[in-house]
């Protein structure tokens, strides 16, 4: 009896079975491969799983998956003393290959009726296109799932505490989880437009949201935005589990910035995101203490600003 | 003027799909998101090398509808459908960030004459 794949198709519940639906292989698998061609021999082989860690590599010609040679072939050849010849006359040809388009639940039934670890990927052109192992399958469906409970969790505390004349909501914020940073400020303008909030109360609202939402996800722990939109104003909160601030009065200056040079090169990171949030609101407070955490209490006037 | 006669004009490349043919009456050019926030005024297109979805979440908080990747920039596939999931249009130039705002400035000038 081979390992089974610790899934069971029939009995998931329904976010699960949605989610290796809509995920495709291609989604899932590794792109960053090793390959080889038919003329290298098994040491030249036997080489490249010992520098890169792998213990299946495709052969190819051209785009042409033509076989594989996995660690056991290596074994075999070690023992039986043809390491030096050539992968061609060694390599598994018929092989079981997954393509790139279908659901990933075909993948996770693969694990299930093959004893293999891991599936070579072809397009529809059947060309190669990557690898999927039970690794990639596995941390793919954890970051999937992960996307779904924070949502579901989102949607099930949302809207129940609302009073007559008062709208909150909170939405968890995921340390640089930059796939969904922006989209509790997009709920946050969709409210304000249902309230038919001026232009530029929704795009000053819209401006302190999404710079403290990018925030958490760049420089915290994780943390919560909150809004609560009242009669007269929009409370826009933002809360994170740490490190904290030393100086708080540093960090609101323009230009000041502790991001690194990856966060950088996406285009934040240049200091000015809480000397943007300050100069659109109405109201600014920060507290923050090292170790603990930070938050932020912006407060944006819904009827916009007197201007005198 | 729309994004399609701006793209004939100025040697554009739209990569989403024609739904998605914005009008476009002005222009920001920047690659710092919170610059972009701060500045950029709806209904402009945003001249960045910023190819990621978070370009694209912006464009859509801020009305930017359409996204110029400089440089001949390469936008990744998830990228682009994205950006036709929030009905935000992707094009793309070889030209740099400089050259290409003026063509799109001179286009909007005199498309407006």
């Amino acid at each position: 009896m081979p390992h089974r794949f610790p899934l069971n198709t029939d009995k998931a519940p329904n976010a699960v079975l949605e989610v290796i639906l809509r995920l495709k292989v291609k989604d899932a698998m590794s792109k960053t491969i090793f390959s080889a061609k038919k003329n290298d021999n098994l040491r030249q082989i036997q080489h490249i799983m010992r520098d890169k860690g792998v213990t299946g590599i495709p052969i190819l010609e051209d785009d042409r998956l033509i076989g594989m040679i996995s660690v056991n072939d290596i074994i075999s050849a070690l023992d039986y003393g043809y390491i030096n010849e050539p992968a061609d006359n060694y390599m598994t040809k018929s092989l079981i290959v997954l393509e790139d388009d279908m659901p990933l639940s075909f993948a996770v039934s693969y694990f299930d009726k093959y004893p293999y670890r891991r599936f070579p990927v072809i397009n529809k052109e059947k060309k190669f296109v990557g690898m999927i192992s039970s690794r990639d399958v596995l941390s793919a469906l954890l970051h999937e799932l992960n996307n779904e409970i924070t949502e579901l969790e989102n949607k099930l505390n949302n809207g129940r505490n609302d009073v007559p004349g008062s709208i909150t909501r909170e939405y968890s914020i995921q340390k640089f989880d930059f796939e969904n940073a922006g989209k509790a400020s997009f709920e946050l303008k969709k409210i304000l437009k249902g309230l038919n909030a001026s232009r530029q109360v929704v795009r000053r609202a819209s401006v302190a949201s999404y710079e403290l939402e990018i925030n958490i996800a760049i420089h915290s722990n994780g943390g919560k935005m909150r809004f609560e939109i009242d009669e007269s104003n929009i409370i826009i909160e933002a809360v994170d589990f740490g490190p904290g601030i030393e100086d708080v009065d540093l960090v609101v200056q323009e230009g000041y910035s502790t991001a690194n040079e990856w966060i950088r090169s996406m285009g934040f990171g240049a200091g000015m995101g809480l000397s943007n949030t300050k100069r659109v609101a109405d109201e600014f407070e920060i507290q923050s203490e090292l170790g603990k955490g930070t938050h932020i209490k912006s407060i944006i006037y819904l009827g916009g600003r007197d201007e005198a | 003027m729309k994004l399609s006669s701006l793209a004939e004009k100025t040697g554009l490349k739209i990569l989403t799909n024609s739904e998605t043919d914005p009008e476009i009456e002005s222009g920001y050019t920047s690659d710092l998101l919170s610059d972009v926030m701060a500045n950029a005024e709806e209904g402009s297109v945003l001249v960045t090398i910023q190819a990621h979805k978070n370009s694209v979440a912006v464009a859509s908080q801020f009305d930017l509808p359409a996204i110029v990747i400089c440089n001949g920039r390469s936008v990744p596939q998830e990228v682009i459908d994205t950006a036709e999931g929030e009905g935000i249009a992707i094009a793309q130039t070889k030209d740099n960030q400089f050259e290409i705002s003026y063509k799109i400035k001179k286009a909007i000038m005199e498309n407006a004459l």
